[in-house]
Order: C-alpha cells, then structure tokens, then sequence
C-alpha cells in the first residue's frame, strides 16, 4: 500500500494563521498522508491539533500520531518575543504512523496499512 | 460570593493562604484520579471519583474543592481537578478488548474525544498542575512534552510526579533525567507512598503567588 510522505518546508506555513496551519495539517492527515514539518509546532500550536483532532474522531477516524522533539533551547530574544517551539513535527493517521522508540534526540516511527 | 466566603478569601490572602486551582493532568491511565482519591481522602475523607483499568475511565472533569493541606503550621486550600486523559488518538476498537460491546465502546469514544477537549481548555482556568507520569513508561510521550510545553508556555507553576513506582519495571530517575529542569516526586498514589513529599513539594511550589 502507497503512503504518502510530505515534507512540509518553513515557508509553506509561514504566512497561515495558526487555524489555517491546522487546518491544512489535518486535512492533509484525513486523507491518509504523513507530513514532516521542518518547522515544528509550538505547544499551544500542538494542544489545538489535538482539540481539533479529538472534535473529528469517528469510526473511521482514530485520530493522529504526532512526534516532536522537546522545545529547542530558548536564548533571550526568543524568550521576548517568541514562542518555545518544537524542532520538527511529524505528524499522521494514528492508522498509519507508529512511533515504535523516542528518545531527547531519537524519534523511531514506522509506517504501517491501516487496520 | 458569601459573605463567609469573601471573608474567608480575604483573611486567606493576609495571613497568605491561598485557595488555588489545582488540575491533574497527564496520559490516560497514568494514576490521575487514583491520585485525585487519594489527595481527598487524605484530607477530606472522600474521593474523586471511580478507577477502571479501561482507558479513559474520567471523561468528565471531576472536582473537589476546599481541600486544606497542612504541614506543621503551613496550610493549602485546593480546588482539586481531576482531567480526562490526554490522547491524539482514540479508537473505539481498543476498548472491545476489555469486554465492551461495540455500541459501548463507541460511546466511550465518544465521550473520551470530548474529556480530551475539556481538559486541554481547562488549562486556562488553573493556578497549578500536577503533571502525572507512569514511571513504567517511556516519558518521552507526545502527551507528556505538549502538556508540559503549554504549563512552561502560561508559566503554571507545576510539579512532575512519577506514578506507579509500587510496580516492576518502574524507572522515575528516566522522568528525572528526561526534565532535569523540573521538580520530578515519585510517588505511588495507589499505595500512598511518598505523598508526604508530594504534599511538601505542593505546600511550596503551589502557595506562591503566580508573577
């Protein structure tokens, strides 16, 4: 079985507002394809997939498998104006996307055909 | 508010004892609201609510408030909360392997899709967390780092407890590697073991006024 594995690169979701960001993650994931964000997710970016996740769920629709690393280290002009984020995201169908190991610095996943 | 109630808020806040909103997070089935009952009980001779060793058994927020912590003459009064389990995923599927029909596990489901959502916009309602790890389990969890980055993200005060240390296989100094920058109690609440360093560590962390 094809799956789909979509890098997804900085300025592709540089100009969305978080909704929209969301938005097109989780549409891409509803149709079965694994995204890797090179930017990653922030926390509250994260906890909102998860809450609009959870409102999508159904029978056929388990949810998601999201992976990132711990927040990056934040210097003193990040910490002013920005927001901690992740290193990178990976993220798709729980039904396909299986994290089998992580570690700080190892993600393991495996790509599997749905139930 | 009461008459007895701002009164007692206000003799509170002179003689710095606060009433704080305390919610339990953490993955499902990591011990919380075995933890919630046990916090009630000890203190107030109740419990929370029901455990089950199905997977989201709490779908609903559950509360217990003025719950009063002491040690020696430092008190805290809590509004205990007792969240769903946090999960990306939730399959009616894995809940037929407990025995349930399917119309009930599709209820179940259901209802945990909606625990999730409820706990994570409890957040913003919070004045501290008690962050609840299964220390039988790989701490690395998607559940685990997006709960603690949105606690560091609102600056929550928080304290990491490391469940289940009663078991075979349990590990809380991996959860206290793994955040190394934050307070990390093993504790076993089925069992009550170390409580009274959770208490200690609840007592300090948690009566600070917030900046």
């Amino acid at each position: 079985m094809e799956v789909k594995v979509n890098f997804i690169s900085e300025e592709k979701l540089n100009g969305l507002t978080m909704e929209e960001k969301l938005e097109f993650i989780l549409k891409e994931v509803k149709k079965g394809q694994i995204l890797v964000l090179e930017r990653g997710l922030t926390a509250e970016e994260q906890a909102k997939l998860i809450e609009m996740t959870m409102k999508k769920v159904n029978d056929k629709f388990a949810g998601i498998e999201m992976e990132s690393y711990m927040a990056e280290k934040q210097n003193f002009w990040q910490k002013l104006f920005g927001k901690s984020r992740a290193r990178m995201t990976i993220v798709g169908p729980a039904d396909k996307l299986k994290t089998i190991y992580k570690d700080k610095e190892v993600i393991k996943a495996v790509i599997v055909s749905g139930r | 508010m009461g008459i007895f109630d701002k009164l007692s808020g206000w003799l509170l806040s002179i003689f710095g004892k606060r009433q704080v909103k305390i919610g339990i997070y953490g993955p499902p089935n990591a011990g919380k609201t075995t933890l919630a009952n046990r916090i009630a009980m000890d203190w107030a001779g109740t419990i929370v609510g029901e455990v089950s060793e199905i997977p989201h058994e709490t779908r609903k927020i559950q509360k217990k408030d003025r719950i009063v912590i002491k040690d020696g003459k430092a008190s805290l009064t809590i509004d205990l909360v007792d969240t769903p389990g946090i999960a990306t995923k939730i399959d009616y599927h894995d809940f037929l392997e407990y025995g349930l029909t399917e119309e009930e596990a599709k209820k179940r489901a259901k209802e945990a899709t909606e625990g999730v959502i409820e706990a994570i916009k409890w957040l913003d309602n919070l004045d501290g967390v008690i962050l609840l790890m299964d220390s039988t389990k790989n701490p690395f969890t998607q559940v685990n780092i997006t709960i603690l980055g949105n606690l560091e993200a609102r600056e929550l005060p928080f304290i990491i407890a490391a469940n289940k240390i009663d078991l075979n296989g349990s590990t809380p100094a991996t959860l206290k590697s793994a955040f190394p920058k934050h307070e990390v109690v093993p504790i076993s609440a089925l069992n009550g073991i170390n409580m009274d360093l959770l208490y200690e560590a609840m007592l300090r962390k948690f009566r600070k006024k917030r900046k």
